[in-house]
Parts: C-alpha cells; sequence; structure tokens
C-alpha cells in the first residue's frame, strides 16, 4: 500500500500530546504508586500482599468467563435470527437492541432488584401460584445475570455487524455443494463471524471482569469483586493508594494477557472490530 | 411534523406549568440571629451524611433553601455514606469543602492530623443553645472544633410480622440461624465490627490485633446468615419486609416506623455505639464567614427542630430538646430515661497500624 | 423455524426492556416505593421540576457530553489524519497502541489513574482543588478519542488518494483540498465517531466517578441515590430520557427512510 496522504503528519501532534500526558503519564503514575509505599520508598510489598486478594481475582475471573459464555450463547443465535429478517426490521431491530444502552446502565441494573427481590415481582407472582420464595437477589447468580444484562449489547452488535456481511452466495454454495445445517454453519458461518464474536467476547469481557457496581446492587455488598476492592481501598484515603494502584495494575496486566490470548485466536492483525 | 412538534412543546409547557405548583414554598421563619446578606453571591460547600438534612420533601422545611434566600449564598449540598468516604475525600487534595459533619471518633483523628479550622463560637450568637452535656467531649475537649448537630446510638430494627415478639433482646439474632437470609449487617468496617464485639464482649477500642481477629472470625461465621451488608439501602429493605432484622442507627428506625407500623426497636442488653456527629470547618475551607453563618443557621430553634424531625435522630439542641411541639418531645427511644439508658460506648480514634489492620480484615470478611 | 426465530428474538428483546418496563411502571407509582406499587400517579415527573440536584445534574452531563464529543471528534479527525501521514511503522504502531489502551483498559484502572494524575499535578501547582469541570471534562475527551479515531481511519483508507491529488493539481492550496475534498468522504466516519463519542460520554459513570470532584453529572447523582433509598423519580427522570431518545430515533429513522425512498426514486 503506498498511498499518499492527504495531510501533513503534524496535525497528528495534539494528540500525541495529548495521549502521552493522559494515557501514558497517569499509567506510568499508577506503577509508580503501586511499586512505593506511602513515603515514596521503592517496594514490591504492595504486589507481594496481593496474594490476600486473590479469592477476589478468582471470583471476578470466574464470573466474568461465565457471564461471557451465556452472553455468547444468547448473543449469536439472535445475531444470527437477525440477519434473517428484512433489512428494514434488521434496522429496526438494531436500534432497539441500542436503545437501552442509552440509558444510564446503573438504573437499569438497579431495577433488576425489584424484579428479584423476595418480595419482588417474581416471588410475588410465585407466591401466587404457592410457589416460593425463591432465593434470587443476593446470589452470585444474580451478580452474573446483571453482567450478562448489562454487557449483552455489545456481543450482539459486533456479531450481527459481521454476519450480516457474510457474502449470501456463499451460504448458497455451500448448500450447492451438498453441506448439511451443521456443516454449513461450522464451515461457513462460524469462522466468517469470527472476528465478531472475538470483539464481542472482549467487549464483556473486560467491563466484566473490572465492575463494581453490580456486584454491589445485584450481590448485597457480600462478595467482593477485584473492582470492588480497589473502590474500597480507595475510599479508605491516601494511605491506601498504593495498595489499590497495586491492584489496579495486576487488573490491567490480566486484561491486557486475556486481550493478547484472544488476539491470537483472531485472524485479524491485531485490529478490534467496534 | 410540525404539528407532533407543537405536540410535544405543549405537553412540556403544560409540565412546566403544573410543576411549579409542586416547587418549594417558603416559611416564615422567626429566627433568633440576624443575617445579612453581605456574603450574597459567594458558595458554600457543604459535605454531609445522606439523608441527613431536612430537604423540604413532605411540606418540611428546605434547610438550604432556606439559607440561600436569607443570605444570598448559594448552597453547594453533597452527600458521603461513611466516615471514612468522606476522610477520603478530604485528604485526597481533589476537593475541597467548607462544612462537615462527621462523627466523633473521625473528628479526633482530623484533628490529631491538623485537617480543622478552629471555630469561633463566639460569633455563633445560637451557640448557648447546645445542651452542656454535649460539650468538652473526649474528641473535642475545649470545644474547639466542633459544634453538635445531632446525637444517636444504634440498635437492632425488627419486623414483628415476620419475627415473633420472644426475639431476644441480643446481639445473637444477628447469628441466630432462624433469622437465616433474614438479616443485614453494616457495611462499613467499624460499625460492623462493633456488632461483633459487643456480641463478645470486647473493647470497641481494643488496640489488640487479637481482639480485632476475634470479631472478623465472628462477622466470617456469621455472613452465611447474612442477606446482605447495607448502609442507607435499610430504609428499602426493612420498609417493604425484604429483611427482617437490622441492627441501625435509633434515629432512622423512627423515619422507617412512619412507612412500616410492623417496626419495633430495641437496644441490645450487651450495649451498643454512641455517637456524635459534629459540624466541622476543615482546614482547606475558602468561605470561612459563610460556614459560620451556616452553623449558627442550623443552631437556630425553627431549622434545628426541622432537622431533628426529619432526621429523627436525637438532638443537642436545647431548643429542640425542650419544645413540646417537637414530634419526638420526649421519645423514649431517642430520650431514654436514666435507667433504661444501655450500655454504651464511644468509638474513639484507634492507632494507625491497628486502625489499618482492621480495616484490612474488613476486606477478608467480604472475601470469606 | 421462522416462529422460531422470531420468538427467540422476542424473548431476548423481552430480557432486555423488562427492566426498563419496571422502571417505566414504578415512575407511575403514588408512594415513595420501587417495590410495591399503590396508585397511578405523576406526581414524580412534576416533582422532577423542581428538583434542583437533578436538574443541574443533568446540565452537567449534557455539557460535558457536548463538549467532549466535539474537542474529541476534532482532535481525533485530525489525529487520523496525521497518524495516516506517518511512515515509520514503529511510530505508528506506537500510537496506535497507546491509542487503544483507554478503549481495552478497564474503565476503573483509567478512572484512577487519571486521578492520580490529576491530584499530582494540582499538588504540584499547590491548589487546594484540582478535581472538577476541567478534570471530568478532560477525563471524558480522553476515553472518547480512540473511538472517534477508529470511526474516522477506516473511511480514510477508503478514500481514493487520487482525487486529492487531482484537487491539489487543480490548484486546491493542501488545507481547501481536505476541506473540498477528503472531509466530505469521511465525514459519515466523523459522524459516527461523534454520536459514539456522545454516547459514551452520556452514561459513563466509572471514570466521572474517580475525576468529578464537585461538578457531578448524572450519573454520579444515580449512584448515591442508589446508595440510599431509590424513589421513583430517578425513574421518572430516566423514563423522560427514555423517551426522548425514542423519538429522536424514530425521527432519524422517517428522515433517513425518506431521504433512502427520495433517492431511490431519483434513480429510477
Amino acid at each position: 500500500m503506498n498511498k499518499k496522504s492527504f495531510g501533513n503528519r503534524l496535525i497528528a501532534s495534539p494528540y500525541i500530546v495529548w495521549a502521552a500526558i493522559f494515557i501514558i503519564v497517569p499509567l506510568v503514575i499508577m506503577v509508580y504508586f503501586a511499586l512505593t509505599d506511602a513515603s515514596g520508598t521503592f517496594t514490591l510489598q504492595n504486589l507481594a500482599s496481593l496474594g490476600r486478594y486473590k479469592k477476589a481475582f478468582a471470583i471476578s475471573i470466574l464470573y466474568a468467563i461465565i457471564a461471557t459464555v451465556i452472553t455468547l450463547l444468547l448473543a449469536y443465535p439472535m445475531a444470527y435470527f437477525m440477519t434473517k429478517l428484512k433489512v428494514s426490521s434488521q434496522k429496526m431491530i438494531m436500534m432497539i437492541v441500542m436503545l437501552p444502552m442509552w440509558m444510564n446502565f446503573l438504573i437499569r441494573t438497579y431495577s433488576w432488584i425489584t424484579i428479584l427481590a423476595n418480595t419482588g415481582i417474581i416471588n410475588t407472582f410465585l407466591a401466587k401460584l404457592g410457589i416460593g420464595p425463591l432465593k434470587l437477589i443476593n446470589t452470585p447468580g444474580a451478580v452474573i445475570l446483571g453482567m450478562v444484562y448489562d454487557f449483552i449489547p455489545y456481543m450482539i452488535l459486533p456479531i450481527y455487524s459481521v454476519m450480516s456481511k457474510i457474502d449470501n452466495s456463499l451460504l448458497e454454495a455451500s448448500d450447492d455443494l451438498g453441506a448439511n445445517a451443521f456443516n454449513k454453519f461450522k464451515k461457513v458461518i462460524f469462522p466468517l463471524s469470527r472476528p465478531g464474536v472475538i470483539s464481542g467476547i472482549t467487549m464483556v469481557f473486560v467491563p466484566s471482569v473490572s465492575t463494581f457496581y453490580i456486584s454491589q446492587k445485584l450481590g448485597g455488598n457480600k462478595t467482593m469483586l477485584v473492582g470492588d476492592t480497589i473502590e474500597y481501598f480507595f475510599n479508605l484515603g491516601p494511605d491506601y493508594y498504593n495498595i489499590a494502584s497495586s491492584i489496579s495494575l495486576i487488573l490491567m496486566i490480566l486484561i491486557m494477557i486475556s486481550l493478547f490470548v484472544m488476539n491470537k485466536f483472531s485472524d485479524d492483525d491485531g485490529g478490534v472490530v467496534i | 411534523m410540525k404539528k407532533i412538534l407543537s405536540l410535544l412543546l405543549s405537553i412540556c409547557l403544560c409540565f412546566w406549568l403544573c410543576g411549579c405548583e409542586y416547587a418549594y414554598k417558603y416559611f416564615d421563619l422567626d429566627l433568633k440571629a440576624n443575617y445579612s446578606q453581605e456574603l450574597k453571591g459567594t458558595t458554600l460547600t457543604v459535605y454531609n451524611w445522606g439523608e441527613y438534612i431536612s430537604d423540604g420533601s413532605d411540606q418540611t422545611i428546605d434547610v438550604n433553601a432556606e439559607f440561600e434566600r436569607l443570605t444570598g449564598i448559594k448552597v453547594n449540598y453533597l452527600t458521603f455514606e461513611s466516615n471514612e468516604t468522606m476522610y477520603s475525600q478530604i485528604k485526597s487534595g481533589g476537593v475541597t469543602y467548607d462544612i462537615i459533619i462527621p462523627s466523633d471518633y473521625m473528628i479526633e483523628r482530623l484533628i490529631k492530623e491538623n485537617e480543622l479550622r478552629e471555630i469561633d463560637t463566639k460569633k455563633l450568637s445560637n451557640y448557648n443553645l447546645i445542651d452542656q452535656k454535649y460539650k468538652n467531649i473526649f474528641f473535642d475537649p475545649q470545644n474547639k472544633y466542633s459544634v453538635p448537630f445531632s446525637v444517636g446510638m444504634v440498635g437492632i430494627i425488627y419486623n414483628a410480622a415476620q419475627v415473633s415478639q420472644d426475639i431476644p433482646n441480643s446481639w445473637s439474632v444477628l447469628w441466630d440461624e432462624k433469622y437465616k437470609d433474614k438479616t443485614l449487617n453494616f457495611n462499613n468496617p467499624r460499625d460492623a465490627f462493633m456488632t461483633a464485639q459487643m456480641y463478645l464482649g470486647l473493647d470497641l477500642n481494643s488496640t489488640n490485633k487479637n481482639d480485632w481477629d476475634k470479631a472478623a472470625n465472628l462477622l466470617k461465621k456469621g455472613k452465611d446468615n447474612l442477606q446482605s451488608y447495607v448502609m442507607d439501602e435499610v430504609y428499602g429493605k426493612m420498609e417493604t419486609g425484604e429483611a427482617a432484622i437490622a441492627p441501625y442507627y435509633a434515629g432512622d428506625y423512627l423515619t422507617m416506623y412512619d412507612t412500616n407500623q410492623d417496626l419495633r426497636f430495641f437496644y441490645p442488653q450487651e450495649g451498643t455505639n454512641i455517637f456524635i456527629d459534629s459540624v466541622c470547618i476543615p482546614k482547606s475551607c475558602k468561605n470561612y464567614e459563610a460556614a459560620l453563618m451556616y452553623i449558627n443557621f442550623l443552631l437556630e430553634p425553627e431549622i434545628a427542630t426541622a432537622n431533628a424531625e426529619y432526621i429523627g435522630y436525637a438532638s443537642p439542641n436545647k431548643a429542640v430538646v425542650n419544645n413540646p411541639d417537637y414530634c419526638y418531645y420526649e421519645n423514649e427511644i431517642l430520650y431514654p430515661n436514666q435507667k433504661d439508658i444501655p450500655k454504651v460506648q464511644y468509638y474513639h480514634d484507634i492507632p494507625d497500624d491497628v486502625r489499618m489492620y482492621y480495616e484490612m480484615l474488613w476486606c477478608d470478611v467480604k472475601l470469606h | 423455524m421462522k416462529f422460531l426465530s422470531r420468538f427467540y428474538i422476542g424473548l431476548i428483546l423481552f430480557f432486555l426492556y423488562a427492566p426498563v418496563l419496571v422502571m417505566i411502571v414504578f415512575s407511575f407509582n403514588s408512594s415513595s416505593s420501587v417495590w410495591v406499587f399503590e396508585e397511578f400517579s405523576t406526581k414524580w415527573y412534576l416533582g422532577l421540576l423542581s428538583d434542583s440536584t437533578m436538574l443541574t445534574a443533568l446540565k452537567h452531563t449534557l455539557i460535558i457530553a457536548v463538549l467532549s464529543a466535539l474537542i474529541s471528534t476534532v482532535l481525533g479527525t485530525a489525529a487520523a489524519v496525521g497518524i495516516m501521514a506517518i511512515r515509520n511503522k514503529l511510530a505508528n504502531r506506537l500510537i496506535m497502541g497507546a491509542t487503544n489502551i483507554p478503549m481495552m483498559n478497564a474503565d476503573i484502572v483509567t478512572g484512577i489513574s487519571l486521578m492520580l494524575l490529576f491530584i499530582f499535578i494540582g499538588k504540584l501547582f499547590g491548589m487546594t482543588e484540582s478535581l472538577g469541570f476541567a478534570t471530568v471534562l478532560i477525563a471524558h475527551i480522553t476515553f472518547n478519542l480512540p473511538y472517534v479515531i477508529l470511526s474516522v481511519m477506516p473511511k480514510l483508507k477508503q478514500t481514493d488518494a487520487n482525487l486529492h491529488e487531482a484537487a491539489l493539481d487543480l490548484g486546491c492550496t493542501p488545507v481547501k483540498a481536505f476541506f473540498k475534498v477528503i472531509l466530505p468522504s469521511i465525514s459519515t466516519g466523523i459522524m459516527t465517531g461523534m454520536i459514539m463519542a456522545f454516547t459514551l460520554s452520556l452514561d459513563d459513570f466509572v471514570i466521572s466517578y474517580f475525576t468529578c470532584g464537585h461538578y457531578q453529572t448524572l450519573p454520579i447523582i444515580i449512584y448515591n441515590m442508589t446508595k440510599k433509598s431509590v424513589t421513583p423519580d430517578t425513574y421518572a427522570l430516566s423514563t423522560l430520557i427514555f423517551i426522548v431518545i425514542f423519538v429522536l430515533l424514530i425521527f432519524y429513522n422517517m428522515i433517513s427512510s425518506k431521504n433512502e425512498a427520495k433517492t431511490t426514486k431519483r434513480r429510477v
């Protein structure tokens, strides 16, 4: 590719300065805090003491993986069925899927309490049938449900946008060549939709693993995910900035590793489909 | 298109006009001090507990709005949910406040760390309304840094429709399997540890780390029994019957009782925590004179009564306590007779290493 | 099969909208509970108009969303054009890598690192109050920029370089050529980026939470409210926002389908 440039590269310089100050420097400061104690001397103590929070990491990763898998299982057929609709209805459904994203996710999460509570809608309904009450709220299940609910649009949209671009003649060709439905899916549809799946997975996994609101509201403050731990320490004052920074640093490294692994699976050259 | 637009506009207009009727109506206040307009146009940033000031809902006095009208000072009102959150904001250096309302042990800590500015009580014409028994308390022996705002004790609230009346008057209910999934506990370390410390008969201000370990172990053991850890979410949960038992501040019980008459309250026999929340001025205050004016305004009998009635906590203000029209006048929960007063302990500021020790322990409890 | 797929789509949409429905229903509750429905009432909507905290926060949110979307669009478009011009592969990779960070990273890490930076700078200059309007705006611009850049870049790649050259040959100055030729061909990318930036900024809670100081936006107010007892007025506000966006989307759809109809007619 030898394209002529449209402009001078100098016009990128304001952005480069911006990115240096507000993207790189903050991370450097965070690393600095993670590797020093309250008086500012170098120490590995913070990182060494993180074993104490391994459970927070373990639970966060576990919940995030479960939420991502469920989201994928729910979103994939949705995206597929959407592509089978008329073009005008596809547009409409897209809009309807995206609409909740414009509303505050705190409120959307909060209204799940009304649905799941012991005195909530589901249990009131069950009580009328003489069943229950079921313990729905303040459970790990509720937390995972909150993650799935909040982030499912981020899974549907990229998968849909990739699938809608699959050339119909390819599917027809596979039909003509005698592929059954399963083989058609395995050999044609799934490989072609993989970039969408990959970016969907990252877009669901990252916010799930770092959330600190969903677990508080739907988990009854009983589980402490990594995000909650960071928030807890930050709200105790500057004495804890070091430990909070070191947890954040580990979280960041963890996310970067998982993104790297995900990118290995994709044929893309590192680009992510939005 | 135009038709739809005009329809929308007229709907908006209707809403607006109706909304005006709902706008706050100012009271005709009978004030003891004089308030000048000389600081008109300045801003006063107030940082207070959530649900801790009369805000004009249900025909009450909107304290901040009244103060703004009276003095022309704009009140920037912000809230926190725990002493620790407030502390972290003060110390972060990211924000400043002109007025804060922390509790006793936190005031002690802030004074020790030189974060508070002296309050010139001579300039507070209403200061003499504060009851003598709330002056010269351990955290501020010379009354230099704080003006008491409200007083409270922690007790246990339960729902008589769900829990039988023979519930023991003890902290043990929080660990009783009978009430599994029906009980709540505090979502902040100091208060949550208190429930366990009281049950175990430990000193709330112990400097022995083993004591804190014991309390933490008890909290871990009881975690399975709990429905959730809450702060002000307790209102919704207790009022609707979502939860049946919760330790919380006595004053809040009275507020909840207004909505749900099935609720009952007791002070556990093992003893409990008493606290004083006082108004302070942080070092970083940018509008000291306005802050003094605001404190004096909070002490006004009418304003203090409105606040005491709204919050439901006991008032340190004589003009409130001795006012027969005050809705909690001689209320036995807020103002128990000498013989009914439970065994109480204040929280004190404890040495940094012990404090950090239990703050970490709380993390372990949550992760358990 | 057709029925099944429709049923499935309906089911997922129901899942997506169940909480929204709950929110709308309870915004009309006469009591202050968001758990138990008593009677129909519009009092929360009327009460909203006199709730100055909520309205101020709404104003803050809109100001930040509009400003950050505009600034990040200008800065990001310029950046995209400039980055395309950078021939050095390593430099290009480094810049794109840095650009990806705020998008890939967890919000909480971005928020905390920015807060640490702002406080650090504040202390450096001896400021007592380092967080506020400016910092929340900077934070929003920072996390908006990658989205703008990544929506503009593909469009730039698709643009025919010869067009630009032709314009230069015909005597355009480079600046004029940019505005006359390049800009129109990447305008859809710019629009997408701007809308995305606006949306992200509107809904952001985590990063604002750490950087906003006293300049509280609506999500922060809502977070504080969910820490106590949420009353239906928050639901009422969200319902209003929902309706506004819904109406806007329908209008947008109507207009765009009309335009489409026009263009197809012309083609015919």
